[in-house]
């Protein structure tokens, strides 16, 4: 078994298919969307091959250290340029095809005209533990 | 075996031992470990008296680990002063656990977690998934909790605004997986207001009965979110509401108003309005009057503004908003929403996405977005 990370774009990911801000969609079309999502983490919750899945707002800030004795410096909210994580899910699958073809099937969700979206996801593997059998 | 009767004895079980001289850290531990024994023993073989049972088996339990520790000299000490059984006044015992468990060391969150398991008698794994954190980590909230406590001397009446704080902070957390916080806090209210008579904490079980009276219908099947105006109020829990206005009523009668009796004020309006039309909004907005003069809570500002505009028109609502900080939470929906009445589509739509960005949970933001898409979509 292998773990994978798919990470949904607001913004930076190459452009979808059909790229239309959902706020464009008709309502109907907005909860058609929802409803593939939600069907979808419950598939692979059946499946045996759901981890986690977290949806992030789109507001944040860069933070880091600033020296002994000093708040750290924050820097925000994010330039327009900043490549901005939406969402993940983390899947627990047995292959690498296995993943691709799951991120397939997210990236298939219904968006405008309830067409699929097409929409670019990140697929990464996690690094493991190392294993017990090495030579 | 009746788990929620088993958990409402818990606190008077944790008071006799504290009372007794256990330090409450340790008397908590003990408590668990009979509990865990009630689960595995009484199926077959019941009690009679299933408190002084736990009393019993936790107070066996403390000795047996104050004797497995160093403090053999305490032990003793303590057994010499150990009180014939007998029946132990319940309320009191209860009463300072609230307080102990809400006390203003801690964090909030830890006196949350502290409540639901001291008070609660649930377990460090049910409040783990309840509030979505590893049982390690709750497990590690929870002692640290209990240190921060333990030296916190046991005689002393507490403020009662701590306790209802926690208890509004449980309540509002709603239902994530499979314990149902709200009907948590509301057994917790219930019982602390048969503890102590103070109309605030009825004004908080009031407003959490009202609340709670909503919910089945504050949902669709699918999971969106139905706002109130939408609501099936043929779906809401008449007896609930009945029950949190009959105690809001004598608790308004005493004359000493404060914020959760005047919030709960507003819910019962709402529940008393036979459709979303008939609401009195007029009514509604003098309560939030009062509550902006006893709290001057910017939310409350906020929902003020949206009581005026139904009060007195969008118009009028937007010049309350107008007065008001535009970084609060949910100020863009507000804004959104008195556009849109004020007959304005345009900036309504551009309002509500700009509120799904800022949205703090999922529901909403997708009820914002379905809320713009809405706008956006109309026939010209």
């Amino acid at each position: 078994m292998a773990k994978y990370l798919m990470l949904k774009h607001y913004r930076g990911a190459p452009e979808a298919v059909n790229d239309v801000p959902m706020d464009r969609w008709t309502p109907e079309e907005v909860s058609a969307h929802i409803q593939y999502m939600n069907d979808f983490a419950a598939r692979l919750e059946k499946s045996g091959e759901f981890v986690d899945g977290q949806a992030l707002a789109p507001e944040g800030a860069w933070v880091r250290y600033d020296g002994e004795g000093r708040p750290p410096v924050t820097d925000g909210p994010f330039a327009e340029t900043k490549d901005l994580i939406a969402g993940w899910m983390i899947i627990d699958v047995d292959s690498y095809e296995r993943a691709v073809e799951l991120a397939g099937e997210l990236s298939a969700a219904p968006g405008a005209g309830g067409k699929p979206i097409h929409e670019w996801l990140e697929l990464r593997p996690f690094l493991t533990a190392p294993p017990t059998i090495s030579e | 075996m009746d788990e929620l009767l088993l958990r409402s004895i818990v606190p008077g079980v944790l008071g006799v031992l504290v009372r007794r001289g256990a330090d409450f850290a340790a008397a908590e531990d003990a408590v668990q470990d009979a509990l865990i024994e009630a689960v595995r023993v009484w199926p077959a073989d019941p009690p009679r008296d299933p408190k002084a049972w736990l009393v019993t088996v936790a107070w066996r339990r403390f000795l047996d680990a104050t004797r497995a520790e160093t403090a053999r000299r305490r032990r003793e000490d303590l057994v010499e002063e150990e009180p014939t059984p007998g029946p132990a006044p319940g309320t009191d015992d209860t009463l300072q656990l609230y307080f102990l468990c809400a006390h203003p060391s801690l964090t909030p969150s830890s006196a949350v977690a502290l409540t639901l398991r001291a008070v609660g008698g649930l377990t460090t794994r049910q409040i783990a998934q309840a509030y979505l954190v590893p049982e390690a980590t709750m497990a590690q909230r929870i002692s640290r909790a209990k240190r921060t406590v333990s030296g916190v001397r046991f005689d002393r009446p507490g403020d009662v605004s701590t306790v209802l704080r926690v208890l509004y902070l449980v309540f509002n957390e709603g239902y994530s997986g499979d314990l149902d916080l709200s009907a948590e806090a509301i057994r917790l209210t219930r019982r602390l207001a048969a503890a102590i008579d103070h109309p605030e904490v009825a004004g908080l079980l009031a407003l959490m009965l009202l609340h709670h009276a909503r919910r089945a219908a504050r949902t669709a099947p699918d999971g969106s979110l139905v706002p109130l105006a939408e609501q099936d109020r043929g779906q809401w829990d008449t007896a609930s509401i009945a029950e949190g206005v009959r105690i809001l009523q004598s608790a308004l009668a005493r004359d000493r108003l404060g914020e959760y009796q005047a919030q709960a004020a507003v819910a019962a309006l709402h529940a008393d309005a036979p459709t979303a039309a008939e609401t009195d909004w007029v009514q509604i907005a003098e309560w939030y009057d009062e509550l902006v003069g006893l709290t001057g809570s910017p939310v409350v500002r906020l929902n003020r503004a949206v009581a005026v505009g139904e009060a007195d028109g969008p118009r009028a609502g937007l010049a309350a908003l107008a007065e008001l900080d535009d970084t609060l939470p949910r100020y863009a929906a507000v804004a959104a929403y008195l556009h849109e009445r004020d007959g304005d589509p345009g900036t309504a739509a551009k309002l509500y996405a700009e509120a799904a960005r800022k949205a703090q949970n999922v529901a909403e933001r997708d009820h914002l977005t379905r809320q713009a898409a809405r706008l956006n979509s109309r026939k010209e």
